[in-house]
């Protein structure tokens, strides 16, 4: 299996504060990779860089072979870099097949009728099709998280960023949402998974690493993962 | 396909009009109430499809009849020139806004919007040879036939403007662009990650909708035979061009349409009967009422009805 997605030495400052230092990680095609640290520690500013939402100031990410770090986000999108937000946003005056067409449209250059195709079973596969035709704002929680994933999976990702997918939902919820990204590592996509819920990120990924105050503070097997003094430090304060 | 046979059927009444009501006041009444459909129509490109409220409606409004101005001035252009090239000033004016957009966003690019019109009315204040803050008198050419009035020229091709106006919003709505703006409009970073690229769709609707603004502006001179800057960059056009495609709906193209001719005839209509300082007592109320009772204007009023009766 190839390198699908290498990090180099990416640094990001906010003002005088360093969100991201000298992070570099390589993630394998097909891989299930997981990122977890404490609140702050710069996961999600990791990921807004991997998918264009901010700029890194130095280092570099290659994405399928090509240097994507001065993209425009649209673009990296097109490339095959999907995400979904850690807070839902939906298109929230458009139903939840229309929010499925927007990706299939700008991304995948569907006509209309092949994208709803497309859409209907996606949210099939998500257990969204009775609400196809809903307006997205009147979605539950974990409906909307769904939402998020079908979404960024309408754009035909090689790589899917799930952000705090799970937070919030309840135990079988949480088991819900595992199943479908398991389903979807199956298929073939290469899946970063960053998460707080430590059972659902431990049982999911192949290989972890964990960040605090924008570091790579380990990195390895979830077993070897729970194992680490220094990750147990950051988590625990101990 | 009904769009175009209701577009032609509008020009063919425009000239039957013209050419059978004899009672000039019609014509004079009814431009005003096209100028507001056309600016009605370009504002909603920006503001209701891609939820960029522009405040300076009078700058582009006023940038379009200075431009005419400036060409009947200096070249003695026709008409049809200077609304081509008045409509390309707004578009380059409105591609800068657009660019306001990089870094502006909310109340902020709204605010910066009414300083672009503060700053070029002041710029036009200070330009003696466009007639300073006294204005300038304009004479009409003679008028060319068919018309026998200018009036009634100039409605004909207010009623061509207007289609024009709703032909392109409707284009702008129906295809693929439309669904971006609306995606921008919902979150910008989410459709910035849903493949939309969110800058260019930006950048074209604030040049469609400046272009289309100016547009609108250019044939003021002559119309009222006569410019001067406080009138042709007034605030009331931004706030009309706001207020009617709220009390129409942003939604569907028809909305700033509706919003237009429905408002736009009241104010007529207390203009002629009670007073002109009541106008703005007209929009701000109705205002209200819309955004209290139907937030989604006149159309979504309808669709909640019509699901109501249908059922």
């Amino acid at each position: 299996m190839g390198t699908l997605l290498q990090v180099k030495a990416v640094s990001k400052h906010f003002g005088g504060f360093t969100a991201l230092d000298q992070v570099s990680v390589d993630i394998a095609e097909g891989e299930r990779f997981g990122l977890i640290g404490p609140n702050g520690s710069g996961k999600t500013t990791l990921i807004n860089c991997v998918s264009g939402s901010l700029r890194n100031e130095s280092g570099s990410i290659v994405f399928a072979g090509e240097e994507v770090s001065r993209l425009a986000a649209y673009q990296r999108t097109r490339r095959g870099i999907a995400r979904s937000f850690q807070i839902p946003r939906p298109f929230r005056t458009m139903t939840l097949l229309e929010n499925l067409l927007v990706p299939s449209a700008y991304v995948v250059h569907m006509k209309d009728a092949e994208g709803e195709v497309q859409a209907m079973d996606l949210l099939r596969k998500m257990g969204l099709a009775d609400k196809a035709h809903s307006r997205s704002n009147t979605l539950s929680q974990v409906e909307l998280r769904k939402l998020e994933l079908a979404r960024a999976m309408a754009a035909r990702p090689k790589l899917l960023i799930s952000d705090e997918a799970m937070a919030g939902l309840s135990g079988t919820e949480v088991e819900e949402m595992l199943k479908i990204l398991f389903a979807l590592n199956e298929s073939g996509i290469t899946i970063i998974m960053i998460e707080h819920i430590m059972q659902a990120v431990m049982r999911f990924s192949q290989r972890i690493v964990c960040l605090d105050a924008g570091k790579i503070i380990c990195e390895g097997t979830p077993t070897s993962i729970v194992q680490n003094p220094d990750v147990q430090k950051a988590y625990l304060g101990a | 396909m009904k769009f175009w046979i209701s577009a032609a059927l509008a020009l063919v009444l425009a000239g039957i009009a013209a050419a059978t009501i004899s009672n000039e006041y019609f014509f004079f009444a009814a431009y005003v109430v096209l100028q507001a459909v056309i600016l009605a129509t370009a504002w909603n490109i920006l503001g209701g499809y891609a939820g960029y409220v522009n405040f300076g409606t009078g700058a582009f409004f006023g940038v379009g009849a200075y431009t005419g101005v400036l060409l009947i001035k200096s070249l003695g252009l026709p008409l049809g020139l200077q609304i081509a090239a008045a409509a390309a000033m707004g578009g380059i004016l409105g591609f800068g806004i657009g660019l306001l957009t990089l870094r502006l966003r909310g109340i902020f690019f709204s605010i910066a919007t009414v300083a672009i019109a503060i700053i070029l009315e002041t710029l036009v204040l200070n330009v003696r040879y466009l007639g300073g803050a006294t204005g300038m008198q304009i004479l009409r050419p003679e008028v060319t036939p068919p018309f026998d009035s200018y009036i009634k020229m100039l409605f004909v091709i207010g009623v061509l403007l207007a289609v024009i106006a709703v032909a392109i919003a409707r284009y702008i709505e129906i295809s693929w662009l439309g669904r971006g703006l609306r995606a921008i409009r919902d979150s910008e970073e989410a459709a910035e990650c849903s493949g939309v690229p969110t800058l260019k769709l930006k950048l074209l609707a604030c040049t469609v909708s400046g272009a289309l603004m100016s547009a609108a502006g250019a044939p003021l001179a002559m119309y009222q035979s006569f410019v001067e800057p406080a009138s042709s960059f007034s605030l009331n056009y931004s706030v009309n061009a706001l207020a009617m495609p709220i009390i129409g709906g942003m939604a569907h193209w028809i909305g700033p349409v509706l919003g237009a001719v429905l408002l736009g005839t009241i104010q007529q209509l207390v203009t002629v009967t009670i007073s002109s300082e009541l106008n703005v007592l007209v929009v701000g109320v109705l205002l209200v009422f819309f955004v209290v009772a139907a937030p989604e204007g006149i159309v979504g009023l309808a669709g909640k009805l019509w699901a109501r009766f249908s059922r």
